[in-house]
């Protein structure tokens, strides 16, 4: 079985992140990037299979700048097979319509029985890329899994609606994302930053994938950033430390605030 | 005036999901609000009336026998269909797990241009202009779709107001689904909570607890501040990864983003991804035993002691000024 894991490449959400206001666009310089949380969560999923399951392929996909290397090496160190990467200048600035386009056309070239993305990236919070690639390549697809199983044939899990949960199941080839709720990662081993080097990583620019920017992107309605405004940071108020009247004191504050 | 289209949830058991009002809200300020329901044949004629209350100058009934046995394939055919023969200028959903999975799905099938998670939309020189608000609302985003019609997934509980009632005219379709290219539902839970307490995403005021609560029976001091204030009930993903709580109630990057008029944390170190859901409130009071606890820097009220003898104290206090 061969699976496909989506690996984005975001700013790492414990440092400070910041958008080029002229853009719109992420300010690359300003943060670290690391592999999103979620995507190592995704991983995780994909590698328990192929702990149990020998003859499983793994395969880390990303789209994205140079940099984005990093986080194929990363997902290789933590056991993934082989990797991926979608890297064009003609993809800079991609919007939720052409990243799903470029990476449709890479997973197909790949080749899957499974593709198993994060929910929802750290950056762009869209948790629409899985199912419009899922559309793109006519697949089933079961999207925010808070638990996930699958085998060779059929892949199932439950996700969250707005008054519960329900179950579903989709047979192979599908594309599933996954929530944080679905598997803790492993952290990579000594043996497998070593091996990480000498995996294989393919290198596809949109040529490389048959796609010309003028023809794949032709008349798709896109979304243009017209205006980008910081809201100004946030100030500590008062801090009072408790000698045994902070209660009282804090029911006068919302008190005088309207709020009680 | 053009079209546009609001996706209507419907709940397993027929209701209509709370996010129709502010969808249709939306709609009515970019053009005719249409509402799109995906129902059981012959039972939908129920929901007309409810929906013309919330502004919809017209209903578009697609039925389907697969609806709730083929994951939102009914619902993204019934949209489908809907886009076909209104040619709308606009399509909006909720950016609930439903909603996304239609709009992106949609999206591709039409090549439209895609926004999601929008917080407001409007209207300028007949485009449709939406924004969002980025890395938990430290940035305001505004964009534009090239190319119609825009779609957009629109953040629940992030749009106010009600349209002006209407009486809507209705259009009845039968829609066919592509049972190959869709996942099948098996089993449907739906909560069996009765909480009288208030929604996290759209309450005025909210109680959020952290691992600082120490364990699943201390929360309940959460819940009881919650409970006296009339607020929601939300939690840290330290508070929800210790099982104090279910996921449902996390606040944060990776949970639910909220901007209410008053939020308490407590027992919360305030690391970036919990600002990144609540930095937009409008007041913030903490109370945390570390004086140096992050939370401190954006807290407009901010208590050093702990919880428990503090919260207690509060509680008794609000009781006594209510007398
Ligand atoms: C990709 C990613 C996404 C994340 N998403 C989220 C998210 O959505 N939401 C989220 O919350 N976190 C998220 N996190 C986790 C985040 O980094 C923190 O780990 C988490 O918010 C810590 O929760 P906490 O404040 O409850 O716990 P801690 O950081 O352990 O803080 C507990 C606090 O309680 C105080 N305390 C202890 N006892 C008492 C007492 N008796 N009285 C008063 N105060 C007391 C302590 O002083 C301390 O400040 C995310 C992290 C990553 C990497
Ligand atoms: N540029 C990309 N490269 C690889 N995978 C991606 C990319 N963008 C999104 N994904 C996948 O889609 C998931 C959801 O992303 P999004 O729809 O952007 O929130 C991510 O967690 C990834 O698994």
């Amino acid at each position: 079985m061969k699976i496909i894991v989506l690996v984005k490449q975001v700013p790492d959400t414990y440092g400070e992140r910041k958008l080029d206001p002229s853009t719109g666009l992420l300010d690359r310089e300003a943060s670290d990037t690391i592999v999103d949380e979620i995507n190592e969560r995704a991983l995780e999923v994909a590698l328990r299979y192929k702990d149990k399951n020998k003859g499983t392929e793994v395969v880390a996909l990303s789209m994205g700048p140079a940099s984005a290397t990093a986080a194929l090496r990363k997902a290789l160190s933590m056991g993934a097979d082989s990797a991926v990467h979608v890297l064009d200048d003609g993809l800079s600035g991609s919007d939720l319509g052409w990243t799903s386009t470029a990476l449709a056309a890479a997973v197909a070239q790949t080749g899957y029985d499974l593709i198993i993305a994060g929910n929802e990236s750290t950056d762009g919070r869209g948790g629409v890329v899985p199912v419009m690639l899922a559309e793109h390549l006519n697949l089933p697809h079961l999207s925010f899994l808070d638990s996930v199983g699958f085998n060779e044939d059929v892949v199932s899990g439950e996700r969250g609606t707005e008054s519960g949960s329900l179950a579903a199941h989709a047979p192979l080839p599908a594309v599933v994302s996954v929530t944080e709720r679905a598997a803790e990662a492993r952290f990579p081993n000594f043996k497998g930053m070593m091996t990480a080097k000498r995996k294989p990583l393919a290198v596809l620019t949109l040529s490389d994938l048959g796609l010309d920017p003028a023809q794949a992107f032709a008349g798709v309605g896109r979304s243009v950033i017209k205006t980008t405004i910081e809201r100004p940071a946030r100030t500590a108020g008062r801090k009072i430390i408790d000698e045994g009247n902070a209660g009282v004191e804090l029911a006068e504050f919302l008190a005088a605030g309207r709020l009680i | 005036m053009s079209n546009i289209l609001a996706f209507i949830e419907v709940s397993n058991t027929g209701q209509i999901r709370k996010s129709a009002r502010s969808l249709l809200t939306a709609a009515a300020a970019l053009g005719t609000p249409v509402a799109v329901v995906a129902t059981a044949p012959g039972t939908g004629g129920s929901l007309v009336d409810e929906l013309g209350a919330l502004g919809a100058e017209q209903v578009y009934l697609a039925e389907s026998d697969q609806l709730g046995t083929l994951l939102v394939a009914a619902q993204l055919e019934a949209l489908t269909a809907a886009a076909a023969e209104l040619a709308p200028a606009g399509i909006l959903l909720s950016n609930s797990i439903e909603g996304r999975d239609i709009a992106g799905r949609l999206a591709v099938r039409l090549g439209a241009g895609l926004v999601v998670d929008a917080v407001d939309v409007r209207l300028e020189g007949g485009q449709i202009l939406a924004t969002q608000s980025v890395f938990g609302g430290a940035y305001t985003v505004e964009s534009a779709v090239d190319g119609g019609p825009a779609i957009v997934t629109v953040r629940q509980g992030a749009i106010e107001g009600q349209a002006p009632a209407a009486t809507p005219t209705v259009t009845a379709a039968s829609v066919a689904t592509n049972a190959a290219h869709s996942a099948v539902i098996d089993a449907v839970n739906d909560a069996t909570t009765t909480s009288t307490r208030p929604e996290l995403r759209d309450a005025p005021k909210i109680v959020s607890g952290g691992r600082g609560l120490g364990s699943k029976e201390k929360f309940v001091l959460v819940e009881q501040l919650a409970d006296a204030l009339g607020a929601a009930v939300g939690a840290s993903r330290a508070a929800v990864d210790s099982g104090f709580i279910p996921q449902t109630s996390q606040v944060g990057q990776t949970g639910v983003t909220v901007s209410p008029q008053l939020y308490v944390a407590l027992g919360i170190s305030g690391a970036i991804q919990h600002r990144a859901g609540m930095q937009t409130a409008k007041t913030i009071v903490a109370i945390n035993k570390d004086a140096d606890a992050p939370i401190f820097e954006i807290a407009d009220f901010g208590v050093v002691g702990d919880v428990f003898t503090v919260v207690p104290q509060l509680i008794e206090a609000m009781a006594a000024r209510a007398n």
